[in-house]
């Protein structure tokens, strides 16, 4: 029941509701949790709301992570 | 994020995993407290490689469906069936958990009654708004990631007048129970992989008295195969060097604050008491109801429901004991034989966050070689 996903915010309306795309389809989303949501901002959504912000430079920072981990992998093998 | 399913970077951290678990020099045993991380391992065929690298994951009790006891669920049935004019609304899994009673799904609606499987609480709020002649009940369980969302449909409610809405409440906070867990011992766990959506929601701090009291390291862990193996070899470097704290392996998607926004709405709303969890019996401050200002929305009382029922489990179920991290699913003599997916006995075969739904489904290949 904890399963949320990340979305991106593609519209917010006067009243602040806001619409985000998930897999390619346009969903409602309640943000009145994450009032400090942007349109372009990536938000985790579960049950209708979008509970958090998502942080651009920790994911670029998790990706080189992972990119190294990789790397020094193939090296290795 | 495809590259946190890159095989070779997790080739990469299963080494460092198998070499920090060598170090320990005995098989280390991780609890990972989030059903939804639970079905993340087996999903991705994490589980077996885990066992590989010497480390033994156990379910926890992160299933709110699960440890929801049988009273709430039979309340829920009593309202549906015993209330003309209602509609019942809920998430999908609780509609099939059995009781004494049957589940919400085998019920028979009192006339005019329905019930209505929705994915947000707001949607059964929206129905209380269009038709103000239903009563309208959303049958809420949740962890902190969702007890935010319902509180936010009763503040709305009462904002705005509306009487035709109320909440049955199976709302229950995570840390507390983490204690229940590592008090009683029996579990044994030498690390926890905290659930990250809950913490999304409660930060990091809640869980600092686990390493500061019971010296048990951690991390908050996000829901790729690559997050929770980051996850596994913070907890486990912590263990080796005798520093046990609370790591947050999901900073893309969480702060260690949390969002204050929605604690301080929950705040608003309800309050903590002692709630009585299926499997771990009463834990104190463990579970949260409405607060004076909000009680007319609660279900409960609305609908003349008593204050406890029957909270066995249904007989031969060990569903308590998996929650606890006692025994595995496998443990279960009911597992895969009497108890199946298609007729469940307990509610851990019943949510997709259930421990014994997931092995069943997902460690075929396991079963069959043990
Ligand atoms: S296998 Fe079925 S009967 Fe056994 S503990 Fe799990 S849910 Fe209960």
């Amino acid at each position: 029941m904890c399963l949320a996903v990340p979305a991106k915010i593609s519209h917010i309306d006067e009243s602040g509701q806001g619409t985000a795309s998930y897999m390619g389809s346009e969903v409602k989303v309640n943000l009145a949790l994450v009032p400090q949501a942007r349109r372009g901002n990536w938000v985790i959504i579960h049950a209708g709301f979008a509970i958090s912000v998502m942080d651009a430079k920790e994911a670029r920072e998790t990706l080189r992570l992972f990119r190294e981990l990789a790397a020094a992998q193939d090296e290795g093998a | 994020m495809k590259e946190l399913r890159n095989p070779a970077a997790l080739r990469s951290l299963l080494s460092d995993i198998e070499e920090q678990s060598r170090k320990i020099g005995r098989t280390p045993r991780l609890m990972e407290v989030c059903g939804t991380h639970t079905m993340a391992l087996f999903k991705s065929g994490l589980t077996p490689l885990l066992a590989e690298a010497g480390v033994e994951m156990v379910s926890g009790p992160g299933c709110p469906v699960c440890i929801t006891p049988n009273a709430i669920h039979e309340a829920a049935i009593a309202i549906v069936t015993g209330t003309e004019g209602v509609t019942l609304a809920t998430f999908g899994d609780m509609t099939r958990v059995p009781t004494r009673k049957g589940s919400l799904q085998t019920a028979v609606p009192a006339r005019d009654s329905r019930m209505r499987i929705v994915y947000s609480p707001e949607e059964a709020l929206n129905e209380a708004r269009r038709d103000p002649a239903r009563k309208v009940v959303f049958y809420g369980a949740g962890f902190e990631t969702t007890i935010p969302a319902i509180a936010y449909t009763v503040r709305q409610a009462a904002a705005e007048g509306l009487r035709n809405y109320s909440v049955l409440p199976a709302l229950w906070l995570v840390p507390p129970a983490l204690r229940a867990i590592l008090e009683a011992g029996e579990a044994a766990v030498d690390g926890f992989i905290y659930p990250g959506h809950v913490s999304a929601v409660i930060g990091a701090e809640p869980y600092e008295f686990v390493a500061r009291e019971f010296g048990v390291p951690g991390a908050i862990a996000g829901f790729e195969p690559g997050d929770i193996l980051l996850a596994i070899r913070s907890v486990l470097e912590q263990a080796v060097e005798g520093k046990p704290r609370v790591a947050l392996e999901y900073s893309r998607a969480i702060g260690r604050e949390g969002n204050p926004v929605a604690r301080a709405l929950m705040d608003e709303v309800l309050e903590p008491f002692d709630a009585s969890w299926r499997g771990l019996g009463v834990i104190p401050a463990s579970g949260l109801r409405f607060r004076k200002e909000f009680a007319a929305y609660d279900a409960g009382p609305r609908f003349g429901l008593k204050e406890s029922g029957d909270d066995r489990d249904l007989a031969g179920c060990r569903c308590g004991e998996v929650l606890r991290g006692v025994i595995r699913p496998e443990g279960c003599r009911l597992f895969g034989k009497k108890c199946l997916p298609d007729s469940p006995l307990g509610p851990c075969m019943v949510s997709y966050e259930g421990a014994c739904l997931i092995h069943f489904k997902y460690g075929g290949e396991r079963r069959a070689r043990s």
